[in-house]
C-alpha cells in the first residue's frame, strides 16, 4: 500500500512531476559530465604505473639531461630497465591539431609501456626504420592516417620540417589508456640535431625507469638523485603518478571551480525538488491529517513523503545517468585533443546515485517536518 | 429527535467527560473554547451536538476522538483515560477505537473505494485475505460492493460518504465520530447517510457522536446537546422539523 500510494502521489500532477524529473535528469547529467571532466584531468595520473619512475632535470622539465646518465641510472639497485625521450612539440599542419608527440628510444620505451599494444609486425617495422613512427588508434582515426602514410610535423622546440612514416597504430590495453599519442625514434631526432644543432645533441628530456619492485620506488629515486647531486645537471626522480600530478596541480584552480560548480548544480536541484515536495505536501495537508486521524504515525508519513521524493529523484537520476553516456561520448569526441581519455567511470555513476539519493532525502526534510508538526485539527481545517 | 432510549443498560457510560476545559492561544491571548464540560454518553447512544459556528462543538468532538489535547479535565473512553496518553499512544488508540466520518468525506483520491476502506486495516495484523473479507463486508454494508474499484472522483457525494462510513466501521471501533456528515450532501443523499448511521447505531449498537448544523440530522439522534460559547446544555435551542 505504501509503495502504491507514493507512486500514485508522485504522478498526481503529471506535468509538474515530469518537469521535476526532467530538471533532475539535466542536473545529474551536468553533474556527471563535470565529474567526468575532472576524472579526465586525472586520467594520466590514474593510468600511471607504480613500477615506473620519471627522472628529469631538477631545475625544470624544460632543461635537458645528458644521455650519459643512462648507464649510471641502469646501475642503481632496483632498476630493471631505463628508457628515455624528449617532448617534441611538433605541429601537424595547424596548431589546432594538437596532440602529444615524443621522440623515444623505442625498444625500451615500449617494453616499459606494455599497456600500449602493438602487433609484432608493426613493432618490427617501427623498430627497423629510423624515420618510422607509431600513433594511437584514436589519433590515427582522428586524422584518417593509415599504415604507410607520411606524416609531416613542423618542429617548434626542434625547428625544421620533419617527416615520419606511420608503421604502427597502437591500442590501449584498456579504456583508461591514452590512444592519442605519437612516438618516433629518438635516434632520428638526435642524428639530425648532431648535424644542425650539435650543442643540443646527446641530451634527453626525461628518463623513464622501470623498477624491479614497486615498493623500492622511494629508495631507488633517492639513489638515482644521489648519483647526480652537486653535478651541473642535478635530477629529480619521482613516481610516474607524482610526475603526472605535477601537471594536474597546475590546473588545480580550474578543477576546484569545476568541482564547486558541480556541487552548486546539486544544491540548485535540491531546492527545485524541495519546492515540488513542499507544494505537493501543502496541497495534501488534509490527506496527511486524515492519515494521522486514522492512527498512522509520523514514521509512516515520513516514509510516504521521503519515498515520493526519492521516487522523483530516482527516476530523474536514472534518466540523467542514461543520458550521461551518449553525451559524454559526444563530448569526448569534441574535446579529444584535450582529454585523450574521456569516459564515465563507475565512481562517477556512484556519485550520481549518491547525489540523487541525497537530493531526494534532503528535499523531503522540510515537508516531513511540517507534516509532523501540524496539528490534526489544523490539517483537517475544521476547528469550530 | 428520537426519544432518549429508556432501556439503556446500567453499565458505566462508554464516554465520560468530566470538567473539561480547553482554550486556544492566539499570540499572548488565551481564548476559552470549552468551559467545564461534563457529559456521559452511553454505549449504543447516538448523540448530536449542535450549536452556532465557533461554539466549540468540533473541538469537543476532536477531544473525544483523541485528535487534540485538553487543558484540564478528564475524558474516559471505554475505561481508558485518554488525556493521559502520549501522542503516539493516542494514535494507536484512535486506530483501534475510533471511526471517523467527515463533512467532506476525506477519502484519499489516489486510492480506490476498496483501498480507502482497507487503509485503517493496514495498522492491524490482519492478513491480506482477512483484510479483503473485512473490506468486502464493510462495503456491502453501505451497499457499494459493486463500486469497490472506483476512485472517489468516480463516485457521487453520497457514495463517497458511504465509502467513508465503511472506512469508519471496518475496524469495528468503540465509537464513531461524525463531523457534519450531511453538510456537503443533497437532501436525498443526506437521508441515505443518516439512515445508515441510524442502522449502525440501532442494529450494530455503535456509539455515535455527531456534530451537525442540520436539524434533520439531529432528528435521527437519541440525544441532543447544545453548545454555545463553550457551555454545554441539554435544552434544545432550535426547532427540529418533524418531516424531511
Amino acid at each position: 500500500m505504501l509503495l502504491k500510494l507514493l507512486f500514485r502521489n508522485a504522478f498526481r500532477h503529471r506535468l509538474r512531476t515530469l518537469l521535476t524529473i526532467g530538471g533532475i535528469a539535466v542536473a545529474i547529467l551536468a553533474f556527471g559530465l563535470l565529474r567526468t571532466v575532472i576524472s579526465a584531468w586525472y586520467a594520466g595520473v590514474d593510468a600511471s604505473s607504480a613500477s615506473r619512475l620519471v627522472t628529469r632535470n631538477a631545475i625544470s622539465l624544460i632543461f635537458p639531461l645528458p644521455l650519459s646518465y643512462k648507464e649510471k641510472i641502469r646501475s642503481v639497485d632496483g632498476v630493471r630497465l631505463v628508457s628515455y625521450g624528449n617532448w617534441f612539440g611538433g605541429v601537424y599542419i595547424d596548431e589546432k591539431n594538437f596532440f602529444a608527440n615524443f621522440a623515444v628510444e623505442p625498444g625500451s620505451y615500449f617494453s616499459l609501456y606494455s599497456e600500449f599494444l602493438l602487433s609484432d609486425d608493426e613493432s618490427a617495422a617501427f623498430f627497423r626504420e629510423r624515420k618510422a613512427c607509431v600513433a594511437g588508434r584514436k589519433l590515427a582515426r582522428r586524422f584518417g592516417w593509415k599504415i604507410g602514410d607520411t606524416i609531416p610535423l613542423r618542429g617548434t622546440i626542434f625547428p625544421g620540417n620533419w617527416n615520419f612514416v606511420l608503421r604502427g597504430i597502437y591500442q590501449g590495453k584498456d579504456k583508461t589508456i591514452d590512444e592519442n599519442q605519437f612516438f618516433f625514434h629518438w635516434e632520428y631526432l638526435n642524428e639530425t640535431l648532431r648535424k644542425t644543432m650539435p650543442r643540443r645533441a646527446d641530451q634527453v628530456g626525461f628518463y623513464m625507469i622501470g623498477l624491479k619492485r614497486p615498493d623500492q620506488a622511494a629508495a631507488t629515486a633517492e639513489a638515482v638523485d644521489g648519483l647526480f647531486r652537486n653535478s651541473y645537471a642535478e635530477t629529480l626522480t619521482e613516481t610516474e603518478k607524482a610526475f603526472q600530478m605535477s601537471f594536474v596541480s597546475m590546473s588545480e584552480a580550474i578543477i576546484t571551480v569545476i568541482l564547486l560548480v558541480s556541487y552548486v548544480i546539486i544544491v540548485i536541484i535540491m531546492a527545485v525538488v524541495a519546492n515540488t515536495m513542499a507544494m505537493s505536501v501543502r496541497e495534501r495537508m488534509g490527506e496527511y491529517a486524515v492519515f494521522k486521524t486514522l492512527g498512522f504515525g509520523r514514521g509512516y508519513l515520513a516514509a510516504l513523503i521521503i519515498g515520493e521524493s526519492l521516487t522523483l529523484t530516482a527516476l530523474g537520476g536514472l534518466l540523467g545517468i542514461g543520458l550521461t553516456f551518449p553525451t559524454a561520448r559526444a563530448f569526448g569526441r569534441a574535446v579529444g585533443q584535450f582529454f585523450p581519455v574521456f569516459r564515465v567511470s563507475a565512481d562517477t555513476i556512484l556519485l550520481d546515485v549518491a547525489a540523487a539519493a541525497i537530493v531526494g532525502v534532503v528535499a523531503a526534510v522540510i515537508p516531513v517536518w511540517r507534516i509532523v508538526q501540524v496539528r490534526i485539527a489544523e490539517g483537517l481545517g475544521r476547528i469550530g | 429527535m428520537k426519544e432518549q432510549r429508556s432501556n439503556l443498560p446500567s453499565k458505566p457510560p462508554v464516554i465520560r467527560i468530566t470538567d473539561l476545559v480547553k482554550s486556544y492561544r492566539r499570540g499572548s491571548q488565551s481564548i476559552p473554547v470549552l468551559e467545564h464540560i461534563s457529559l456521559d454518553i452511553e454505549e449504543g447512544e447516538f448523540l448530536a451536538l449542535m450549536g452556532p459556528s465557533g461554539s466549540g462543538k468540533s473541538t469537543l468532538l476532536n477531544l473525544i476522538a483523541g485528535l487534540d489535547q485538553v487543558d484540564s479535565g478528564s475524558i474516559r473512553v471505554d475505561g481508558a483515560e485518554i488525556t493521559d496518553f502520549s501522542e503516539m499512544a493516542l494514535a494507536a488508540w484512535r486506530a483501534g477505537h475510533v471511526g471517523f466520518i467527515f463533512q467532506f468525506y476525506n477519502l484519499i483520491p489516489v486510492l480506490t473505494a476498496f483501498e480507502n476502506v482497507e487503509l485503517p486495516l493496514m495498522l492491524t495484523n490482519l492478513s491480506k485475505k482477512a483484510r479483503k473479507a473485512h473490506v468486502a463486508t464493510a462495503l456491502s454494508m453501505v451497499n457499494l460492493q459493486d463500486r469497490m474499484d472506483h476512485y472517489p472522483r468516480q463516485l457521487s457525494g453520497g457514495q463517497q460518504q458511504r465509502v467513508a462510513i465503511a472506512r469508519a466501521v471496518v475496524t469495528d471501533p468503540t465509537i464513531l465520530v461524525a463531523d457534519e456528515p450531511t453538510g456537503d450532501l443533497d437532501r436525498y443523499s443526506a437521508e441515505d447517510v443518516l439512515h445508515l448511521m441510524d442502522e449502525l447505531c440501532g442494529k450494530l449498537g455503535k456509539t455515535i457522536v455527531m456534530v451537525t448544523h442540520d436539524p434533520r440530522a439531529a432528528r435521527k439522534a437519541h440525544t441532543l446537546k447544545y453548545l454555545e460559547k463553550g457551555v454545554l446544555t441539554d435544552a434544545p435551542q432550535i426547532a427540529v422539523p418533524e418531516r424531511i
